[in-house]
């Protein structure tokens, strides 16, 4: 009976999806549009970036995320590779856990 | 030396895809256990295919929810994609059949891929979106099947590799003046408002 939420669940998030790719499709998009939007999606990623570090259900934690994430923000700046980054993200939260 | 055809952005993807993979073990054990059947589960990764919205869902249901309220919360958390669907339109495919199918992986990941490798964004988010796909869709499978016997990812802290690896995809691009106004002027003052209570919360747990 679960299927309620499923299927109405799939069709929205394609139309969200699909809503810029299919009324664009006919390479009209105006320069402001793709300008805002090229704009808004780094602003977005950092949300979601700070919501991931910091989001305990409705409130905010500073927890063994934070850690590695901190680690992972010192190994952008020394321009590590992508695969490092993650790693030492993980293993600094996965230790910072395991001693508290 | 790499094989032929190997493209630098490979290595991303297949990282993100594996951490993403790993959530959807996560995933598909929560979503038994909230009630759904191990076919409703596999369907949901392969058909809604937007982690933060499918968790949001089961919560719903998991809290025995009225199925409208689990629709519109996953929506909710939906609606980013169509911010990234205006980004990536310009560079998807054109033919109506492989646009249509491409703008099923418009999320976070691939989104984030392009924006990193403005050299070949096309590949580059068709790579991320691809592999995320896969290994969402067979950890939600490998989860569902086996249920509670597996541990919690965030013990290896994965749930800090997720953060940082759209840190390590976006970060580069706020050296572009433009995107670094954008992102402080509305961002700014709600992270001060957010460190702000921070203090107020930790006090209060501990």
């Amino acid at each position: 009976m679960t299927w309620t939420v499923v299927l109405p669940l799939a069709v929205g998030s394609f139309a969200l999806k699909a809503l810029g790719p299919l009324l664009l499709r006919g390479g009209s998009s105006t320069d402001v549009l793709t300008k805002v939007s090229a704009l808004l999606t780094p602003a977005l990623m950092m949300a979601l970036i700070a919501v991931q570090t910091f989001a305990v259900e409705r409130s905010l934690q500073v927890d063994a995320r934070a850690a590695g994430v901190g680690v992972a923000a010192l190994a952008v700046w020394r321009r590590l590779p992508f695969v490092a980054v993650v790693v030492l993200a993980a293993a600094t939260a996965a230790a910072v856990r395991a001693l508290s | 030396m790499p094989p032929c055809g190997w493209k630098p952005y490979f290595g991303a993807a297949i990282a993100i895809g594996i951490t993403t993979g790993v959530f959807g073990i996560s995933f598909g054990v929560l979503s038994v256990a909230a009630g759904l059947s191990v076919a409703e589960t596999c369907a949901m990764s392969l058909l809604v295919f937007t982690g933060a919205s499918q968790f949001a869902a089961i919560g719903v249901v998991a809290s025995a929810g009225a199925p409208v309220a689990a629709v519109a919360a996953g929506l909710l958390l939906g609606v980013r994609n169509a911010a990234y669907g205006l980004t990536v339109s310009p560079f998807l495919p054109r033919r109506l059949v492989p646009r249509v199918l491409s703008t099923q992986v418009i999320i976070d990941e691939s989104t984030a891929l392009a924006l990193a490798n403005p050299d070949d964004k096309t590949g580059a988010f068709i790579a991320g979106g691809v592999s995320v796909f896969v290994f969402w869709n067979l950890g939600t499978l490998f989860g569902a099947l086996a249920g509670s016997g597996i541990g919690d990812p965030s013990r290896f802290g994965l749930d800090a590799a997720f953060p940082a690896s759209l840190l390590a995809l976006v970060a580069p691009r706020l050296r572009d003046r433009s995107a670094v106004r954008a992102f402080l002027q509305p961002g700014l003052p709600i992270i001060v408002a957010g460190l702000a209570i921070l203090p107020g919360l930790i006090g209060e747990r501990a």
